[in-house]
Order: C-alpha cells, then sequence, then structure tokens
C-alpha cells in the first residue's frame, strides 16, 4: 500500500502541474448584470471537488473552471438554479452543495447545534440551581 | 462521585471520535458516487489516436468492463499502470481507457513508454464527458456490468487488493449470464 503521505504529495505535485493548463481560460460574457449575480451566487454556494474545502468561485482547479463554465452554459440555455443544482448532484452528489438538504442521513447534522444548546442549557440549569440550593458553596465530596 | 465519572466518559468519547477520524482520514475526501447503480452516461468520444473514430457507450455494453479514468499528467496513474496491466493481461475483464483532459501526443506517447493495457480508448480533452461521469480526480476506475449499470467506482489507485476484493468478485456475479 502507498502510505497516505505520499498520496497527498503525488496529488500536491499533480495540481502544481496542473497550472499551465487554466492560465488560458476565456472571460465569460454576461448578458446582464442580474445574470451575473446568479452566477455569482451559484458558484459560491457549489462546492469545488477537487479542493473540497474552496467553493467553484474560488478554486483555481481544471474541474472547477470546467464546471464553471458548465453552469456558465446552463444559465445561458436558459436553466434554472436548481436545474443546475440538481445537474451536479446527480453527477457528484448532494457533497457538491455546501448547504446539504435536510434528509434522514444528514438530520444529525441539522439538529446537532440545536441539542448541544438545548443540552448546554440543561447543564447551565443544573449547575445553577445546584449552587442555589447549596449557598455555602462548599460541595459535599470535597468535605 | 458523579463529578469524576464525567469527565473520564467524555475523555473517553473523544478518544472515540479521535480513533474514528484517524480511521476514516485516508478516505475522507472520497465522495461516494450516485451514479452507482444506475446505467452509464451517454457519450461519443473520438478513439486516441485514430482519427474520425468514434466509440459510444452502445459499443461497450453487452460485457462487464472497467472504465480507467487517466491522463499523462497524472503521476498516481503511473503507480497503477502495472495493476491496470496485470488486470488486462488476466483476460477477466475489458479495460477501457478515458483519457482525462490530456493532449493527444502526450497521451499517445504515455502509452508507448509504459505499455497500453487498453481494450479502447477514448480521448475526453475537453473532460465534458467526465463530469457526466462524476469525476473529480484520475485515476478513477468504474466497473460497468454487462447491462451497461455502474457497479463500482474507486477513486484514486487502483491496488491489487482492490482489484481483487472489490472488482473480481463483482465480475464474477455480473458476468456470469452472459455467453
Amino acid at each position: 500500500m502507498i502510505s497516505s503521505q505520499l498520496r497527498v504529495f503525488l496529488a500536491v505535485v499533480a495540481l502544481a502541474m496542473m497550472v499551465p493548463a487554466f492560465a488560458g481560460s476565456e472571460p465569460l460574457i454576461f448578458t446582464d448584470a442580474e445574470q451575473e449575480a446568479r452566477y455569482q451566487q451559484l458558484t459560491l454556494e457549489l462546492r469545488c471537488l477537487v479542493c473540497q474545502n474552496q467553493n467553484l468561485a474560488d478554486s483555481d482547479a481544471p474541474l472547477a473552471q470546467d464546471l464553471r463554465q458548465e453552469i456558465f452554459n446552463m444559465m445561458q440555455s436558459g436553466r434554472t438554479d436548481d436545474e443546475i443544482k440538481q445537474f451536479l448532484i446527480d453527477r457528484y452528489g448532494d457533497f457538491v452543495l455546501y448547504m446539504p438538504p435536510v434528509k434522514s442521513n444528514t438530520l444529525v447534522l441539522w439538529l446537532m447545534p440545536a441539542v448541544l444548546l438545548f443540552g448546554g442549557a440543561l447543564v447551565v440549569l443544573i449547575v445553577v440551581r445546584k449552587r442555589s440550593l447549596n449557598p455555602g458553596g462548599q460541595k459535599e465530596e470535597n468535605s | 462521585m458523579i463529578g469524576r465519572i464525567v469527565p473520564i466518559i467524555l475523555f473517553v468519547l473523544l478518544g472515540v471520535l479521535l480513533a474514528v477520524g484517524l480511521k476514516i482520514a485516508d478516505h475522507k475526501t472520497e465522495i461516494p458516487s450516485p451514479l452507482i447503480g444506475k446505467k452509464i452516461p451517454e457519450f461519443s468520444l473520438p478513439a486516441l489516436g485514430q482519427e474520425g473514430v468514434m466509440i459510444t457507450h452502445e459499443d461497450l455494453i453487452g460485457q462487464p468492463f472497467l472504465i480507467n479514468v487517466w491522463a499523462s499528467w497524472c503521476p498516481t496513474c503511473r503507480t497503477e499502470h502495472p495493476f491496470v496491466e496485470q488486470l488486462a493481461a488476466s483476460g477477466r475483464l475489458r479495460v477501457i481507457g478515458l483519457n482525462y483532459r490530456d493532449e493527444e501526443e502526450d497521451a499517445l506517447a504515455w502509452l508507448e513508454y509504459f505499455g497500453n493495457p487498453y481494450a479502447l480508448n477514448m480521448a475526453d480533452v475537453s473532460g465534458r464527458t467526465a463530469i457526466d461521469f462524476g469525476v473529480y480526480a484520475a485515476p478513477e476506475s468504474f466497473l460497468v456490468d454487462a447491462e451497461g449499470y455502474i457497479v463500482f467506482k474507486q477513486v484514486g489507485m487502483l491496488t491489487p487488493e482492490i482489484i481483487a476484493q472489490e472488482i473480481l468478485p463483482r465480475i464474477q456475479s455480473a458476468g456470469s449470464s452472459q455467453p
């Protein structure tokens, strides 16, 4: 087995070698400012699959460039934002969206902040109540 | 009493979280493909190095095959190349190359130098067909059954272990109905 470090290293080398490939990209010509704003918004919400903590707007990876072009072409042919997102989900899965849809397998993700908030509030409540019942502040265990 | 046990429990849970995190760290960037269990996307691509010859999805369907996404600029493709050759040489599976975002000249030189295990090679210069396959890194490999359904996808390099454990068992079930 090739170690993961080597794989990462090779990936970095590969990415470095890809640099010249996107140097000559063509500028996109939008029909109006509204379309440009839509394009900016969409590429902000969609993830680059190569550098996975970047969105499509920020990424310089060749795939991100291809996908931006594809999004632009779909906009030109009159497809809606939802259709464009669905196009990408069909190929790359929900992962391509920065905001995952609420589904059975993402429920934990969506509910966790609320659970943590209420859990924390509950702990605070219990601690405060305990202290108010024991105003001297001495804990029984420590004595 | 409880005051002492709670931190220990939290510490153990944190340790479990760390262990799980380390275990999946190698596979963290692998995205499960929504194409598994679906028919291969339709395409029509020129055959690499053969001017005027087009290959479509319909040309491939009929027997199980493996689509291997590769490029001459991809160092991991070079690393996996001997394993792809072994698989092709075993005669158990057709290996079809999808040459991804490459220069024809470079791709042909690469095959000349390292050897050509591919029954067919398709040139996807623009990367447009690769988008339909949900390709986001090379190498990637798609195992397709005789009816044209994608049964397995490997992101990253093929290894003898993956070929033996993931690919060959699947063609026995996928291809046995074919003559």
